[in-house]
């Protein structure tokens, strides 16, 4: 082992590992100060005298009452969640398909089609959003979910394919050709041998994609226009600030409410999300 | 078509063959069709395409026939060349976008990089609640960044600045700093934002990377008298390279290609002086209505996004050929 001193220790270790978890979470702390500070502490100037802006001895609801009783801010939580859930079941199944088929099949253009799947990975979705909206108006699918439904997985696709392609080819390939000799047929042999075993990368290809669609904001901000078909991020953006006004109190409650579905799923699922996320850049 | 049926399967399909629901024989003769390698492929890989064909392929083929004509809303399309482009770049907010654009990724990758790494480092170590210091340094990764971007908007309020009060008190100080005000002060502070939403990104995939190597090279570097930094550097650094390069490009492509991020903090202002691209073309193409303009202002990002999908294609190979 290597050996080392106490104030190194202090030094290296404990002191900056301080500083990133404060600054990491500081602004998640920030927002729910605000979300529970009455209207008449928080706009004080940042130089008034019996300024306390780190607590609050006065707690209220106030704003999320509001936030929730006013505002369509609900409808806009539901709206976030079946979108996110239908995107990334359409992307799981299709990637499931797909990574099976580049990962275990030999057929002609395999490897143009993958390199090509990859490709399509990398292009952002600000890149295409202005021809992509006049496309979606002549699909007749403006200010519905489904243009977000079928324009999300155009970056889910590409990301549970990859993962998944990798996932499978990690299986060995006796486990199949066994079924087979067993009279099992190439697509049962997928469904019922390969899919059960890859349920963990499923999983987190799924995790992974549902949090890429929650957080989802230019196509939502174009495609979609009545407030009450908004998503969270949108829906905050477009419909809290009354023409140059930021209610601070309401803005962050939202922030709060709208992060809370996908932290929580995060929290559930911490180990798939990171294999995921790491599995996300692995060749 | 005949299809070639391999001995096993087919047996069994002859069973089935004998019974007397249609239904089943109809899927059979399906599942039979099905194992032909290449009809399996094509039906496997058709959902895939036809999807991103109708919302990635076409998309992009109409985006630059939109950057080739004059197009606007409710306007028809008439061809105009390149003429689109050539205004963008005698125009002087495309090309402070332009500028900003590099200046923002350059500095936002350098600094989740290095935090990053930095951050990978510590947590590689032992200690107690670690497993929830990992999860909990995610939370930026995880947290909508348009919602996380607007607690960073309130705490650079120009009147009622937490980071302006804190400095105050601690005397660093006197006047407030113009965090969102000054188009230079508001650059950083995006760069800033976009480094607290990025790191944990690199940290846990290096950190990934990092509990791959085994801790006997570490062992014997110091062993022979490697200090901390000779051993990061000639022992992890060599080793984590292919991880961060696949990782840095990731950053660079999501970071040229910003949009949420300044869209909230500062909606490219102030005096349009912190526009990227994205938010650019954003401005021309939907909200002033010119799609023909605004869909080559975000072309212009097509060039670096090119080179580096390129320079990561050759280096993978490269990794696969060694």
């Amino acid at each position: 082992m290597v050996i080392e001193r106490r104030w190194k220790k202090w030094v290296f270790f404990y002191i900056p590992l301080t500083v990133f978890v404060v600054g990491t979470l500081f602004p998640f702390y920030w927002m729910t100060v605000t979300a529970i500070r009455p209207d008449a502490e928080l706009y004080r100037s940042w130089r008034a005298v019996n300024n306390a802006p780190f607590w609050t001895l006065h707690p209220t609801f106030e704003h999320f009452r509001d936030l929730l009783a006013k505002t369509t801010f609900p409808r806009w939580l539901l709206n976030t969640f079946y979108i996110a859930v239908a995107s990334t079941a359409i992307s799981l199944l299709c990637g499931l398909l797909a990574g099976y088929a580049l990962a275990r099949l030999r057929f002609p253009m395999a490897g143009a089609l993958g390199t090509s799947i990859f490709v399509t990975y990398l292009v952002p979705p600000t890149l295409l959003f202005i021809p992509l909206a006049d496309i979606i108006r002549d699909f007749q699918l403006g200010n519905t979910p489904w243009a977000l439904i079928l324009t999300y997985p155009t970056f889910l696709i590409p990301f549970c394919t990859w993962l998944l392609m990798g996932y499978f080819k990690t299986i060995p390939k006796e486990l199949e050709e066994c079924a087979r000799i067993d009279g099992a047929t190439r697509v049962g042999a997928m469904t019922r041998i390969i899919f059960p075993i890859a349920v963990p990368g499923i999983l987190s290809a799924g995790i992974f994609a549902f949090t890429l669609s929650w957080n989802e904001f230019i196509y939502a901000l174009i495609f979609l226009s009545s407030p009450e078909r908004k998503t969270v991020p949108v829906g905050v953006v477009s419909e809290l600030i009354r023409g140059d006004i930021y209610f601070w109190g309401q803005l962050m409650a939202g922030a709060l409410l709208g992060s809370i579905p996908v932290a929580l799923v995060y929290s559930f699922f911490v180990e798939y999300y990171v294999t995921g996320l790491t599995g996300s850049v692995k060749g | 078509m005949k299809n070639p049926i391999a001995g096993g399967a087919g047996s069994a399909a002859r069973v089935e063959v004998a019974l007397p629901h249609s239904g089943a024989v109809r899927r059979r003769a399906f599942e039979r069709l099905l194992e032909n390698e290449r009809l399996l492929a094509f039906a496997l890989l058709t959902p895939t395409v036809v999807l991103l064909g109708a919302f990635i392929a076409y998309p992009f083929v109409m985006g630059v026939w939109f950057s080739l004509s004059d197009i606007s809303v409710g306007q028809p399309a008439h061809f105009v060349g390149l003429k689109n482009f050539v205004k963008a770049w005698n125009d002087s907010i495309f090309r402070t976008a332009f500028w900003n654009t590099t200046v923002y990724t350059f500095w936002a990758t350098i600094f989740k990089l290095a935090l990053g790494m930095w951050l990978a480092i510590i947590l590689n170590r032992h200690f107690r609640g670690k497993r929830l210091v990992r999860a909990s340094m995610l939370l930026p990764f995880i947290i909508p960044t348009v919602l996380s971007t607007f607690a960073w908007r309130w705490m650079f309020d120009p009147t009622f600045s937490v980071l302006n009060w804190t400095l105050y008190k601690m005397g660093v100080i006197v006047t407030k700093l113009p965090f969102l005000s000054n188009g230079d002060w508001a650059l950083w502070c995006a760069i800033a934002v976009n480094t607290w939403r990025g790191m944990p990104f690199f940290a846990i995939t290096l950190l990934a990377g990092l509990q791959t190597i085994n801790t006997d090279l570490h062992e014997a570097a110091s062993l022979d008298g490697a200090n901390g930094w000779k051993r990061f550097w000639h022992v992890t650094w060599p080793l984590l390279k292919p991880v961060t390069v696949v990782v840095v490009v990731f950053s660079i492509i999501q970071t040229f290609s910003d949009f949420q991020l300044i869209y909230v903090l500062t909606g490219g202002g102030p005096a349009n002086s912190t526009h990227l691209l994205a938010t650019y073309a954003y401005q021309i193409g939907v909200a002033t209505g010119l799609l023909g303009e605004g869909a080559a202002i975000s072309l212009f990002m097509l060039p670096v996004l090119f080179l580096v999908v390129w320079a990561q294609l050759r280096y993978l190979r490269k990794l696969e050929g060694a």
